[in-house]
């Protein structure tokens, strides 16, 4: 008697009206035929789609910079942010003649995801100083395999002519931020 | 023998001992952070100024408190000397100070450093800089050299303790680098492109405070966290062969020597041990590598503790906690 919400089990004989079952069975199609006439709780997807919020935590970008050479850097902080462990990446050193493809002296030669094991909680996008990894309103894909569900960087790359937006998702202090060009974080 | 009392706390030492090394064998929070001093290296230290300490009281003798902030790694204690150092407010405040002007020149690449995570000076920065920077102007940097196959320099992270100089002075037959040009523009460097190559050269990395020598064998192999530290040995007929193993799976992605809890090494290794034995099989494991709590390594990382000797640690850290006296207060602000 913790919670003051146990019941004591009374079983009485029934009345006539309560053995013959046709009021109660009434009573449940007049729920029933009530529901008819309700508007229904779920949508028609994939062809209808409810409209999400703006910084929904969808699928991840690795995003590129103005120049279109990424972003990522593969430093670490957003696999060991992760609480499911779901990021895994393999560093690599820039070559010569690689500039106008990777930012930094250092790249993710694989950059993976399991999106079976992502929880989307953004703590990835959070502990990023490259303003590289951020989470989309796009929903993953269903697929019949589990392999499928690992994303490597052909899937999390954005491409360089359709890029992603992300701006909605930077807060007022990262938008003013950028705006002081002559911090290096910046050029 | 002379009588100190630093925080609080007050040890007998014999003469000539620093500030630096008695508060180190009192131990605990007072211990003054050192970027340039290292206990196995002669002469290291007074480069930083991080281990400033405030000296209330000289000694019996003369009682008058010090001018200024002393380098406790260069003051030798006195008898009767009390001595203040996270008790007084103007050391912290000279700490930070300090953290900013080391901070000025570096380029703050930590993502892409290997030495991120285990380095002194971002340590340093998390307990007593500040977060942000006042710093516009243009870094310094430089050319970038080649000093060889093994170890890779980073003049622009340098931070000019010069403890590597220390290190092929002390523990190698032939320095063949030093620290070039004055002021603003010095650096280390090799005279006319000379590869580093001596037989202990490789202690340079371990002693390196920040990124600025690094293991190029370990070059962006994985950031250490991901790595699994055990301690291992081998008989070498070149050192002691006592080593901390980096390794990830059954691969060591990199040797290191055995540091204490200052992060000093006390037994430097060959370049053979560091370099050439990256086989699981050349070393008898010793267990896992003692990490401290608070490091990013200790992500996934368990090791056996005797608790018995915690308990000890504990009570005494409890018992150090009651001597500490605090600051006095502002005189301005009670009146």
């Amino acid at each position: 008697m913790l919670t003051n919400r146990s019941k004591v089990v009374v079983k009485k004989e029934m009345n006539f009206w309560e053995r013959i079952y046709l009021p109660a069975i009434l009573g449940g199609i007049v729920i029933t035929i009530k529901h008819l006439f309700r508007r229904s709780a779920t949508v028609r997807y994939p062809e209808k789609k409810r409209e999400i919020s703006a910084i929904w935590r969808g699928q991840h970008v690795l995003k590129r910079d103005d120049i279109g050479a990424e972003r990522c850097t593969a430093c670490g902080l957003c696999a060991v942010a992760c609480p499911a462990e779901a990021i895994t990446m393999i560093a690599a050193e820039r070559k010569k003649g690689e500039e106008n493809l990777y930012r930094e002296e250092k790249y993710a030669s694989t950059y993976e995801i399991n999106m079976l094991r992502c929880i989307f909680c953004g703590l990835c996008e959070e502990a990023c100083p490259k303003e590289a990894i951020f989470l989309t309103d796009r929903i993953i894909e269903t697929d019949y395999g589990r392999k499928g569900f690992v994303f490597g960087k052909d899937k999390l790359v954005e491409p360089v002519d359709q890029r992603v937006d992300v701006s909605k998702r930077q807060t007022p202090a990262v938008l003013e931020f950028k705006q002081h060009k002559q911090l290096t974080h910046n050029k | 023998m002379a009588k100190v009392t630093i925080d609080g706390a007050t040890i007998e030492v014999p003469d000539g001992t620093t500030i630096l090394n008695a508060a180190r064998q009192i131990g605990g929070e007072s211990v003054p952070p050192a970027m340039c001093y290292y206990s196995t290296l002669k002469e290291s230290g007074g480069k930083c100024r991080v281990c400033l300490v405030k000296v209330a009281q000289g000694s019996t003798k003369d009682p008058r408190p010090m001018p200024k902030l002393m380098a406790s790694c260069r003051t030798p204690v006195m008898d009767g000397m009390v001595v203040q150092s996270i008790t007084s407010p103007e050391v912290l405040e000279a700490r930070k100070s300090v953290v900013e002007f080391l901070l000025i020149n570096h380029p703050l690449d930590c993502p892409i450093c290997d030495q991120a995570g285990e380095c002194d000076l971002q340590n340093l920065a998390y307990k007593h800089g500040v977060a942000k920077t006042r710093y516009e102007e243009e870094r310094r940097t430089f050319e970038k050299i080649d000093i060889g196959d093994k170890i890779k320099l980073h003049m622009n992270r340098c931070i000019l303790c010069y403890r590597c100089t220390f290190v092929a002075n002390q523990l190698t037959d032939n320095r063949v680098h030093g620290v070039l040009s004055r002021g603003d523009a010095s650096e280390i460097s090799t005279y006319i492109q000379k590869a580093v190559d001596n037989d202990f050269s490789g202690n340079m990395i371990d002693v390196c405070p920040v990124g600025a020598l690094t293991d190029k064998t370990f070059r962006f192999k994985s950031r250490v966290w991901f790595t699994n530290p055990m301690d291992g040995h081998r008989n070498c007929p070149k050192c002691s062969g006592k080593v901390v193993l980096w390794t990830k799976g059954n691969d060591v992605l990199r040797v290191s020597a055995r540091t204490d809890q200052y992060n000093e090494v006390k037994e430097f290794i060959c370049n053979e041990c560091r370099f050439e034995h990256k086989n699981m099989n050349d070393w008898t494991i010793d267990g896992p590598r003692h990490i401290d709590r608070d490091s990013v390594i200790a992500q996934n990382h368990y090791e056996r503790t005797d608790l018995q000797k915690l308990k000890l640690e504990i009570d005494r850290q409890i018992e150090f906690e009651k001597g500490k006296q605090l600051p006095e207060p502002n005189p301005s602000l009670t009146a």
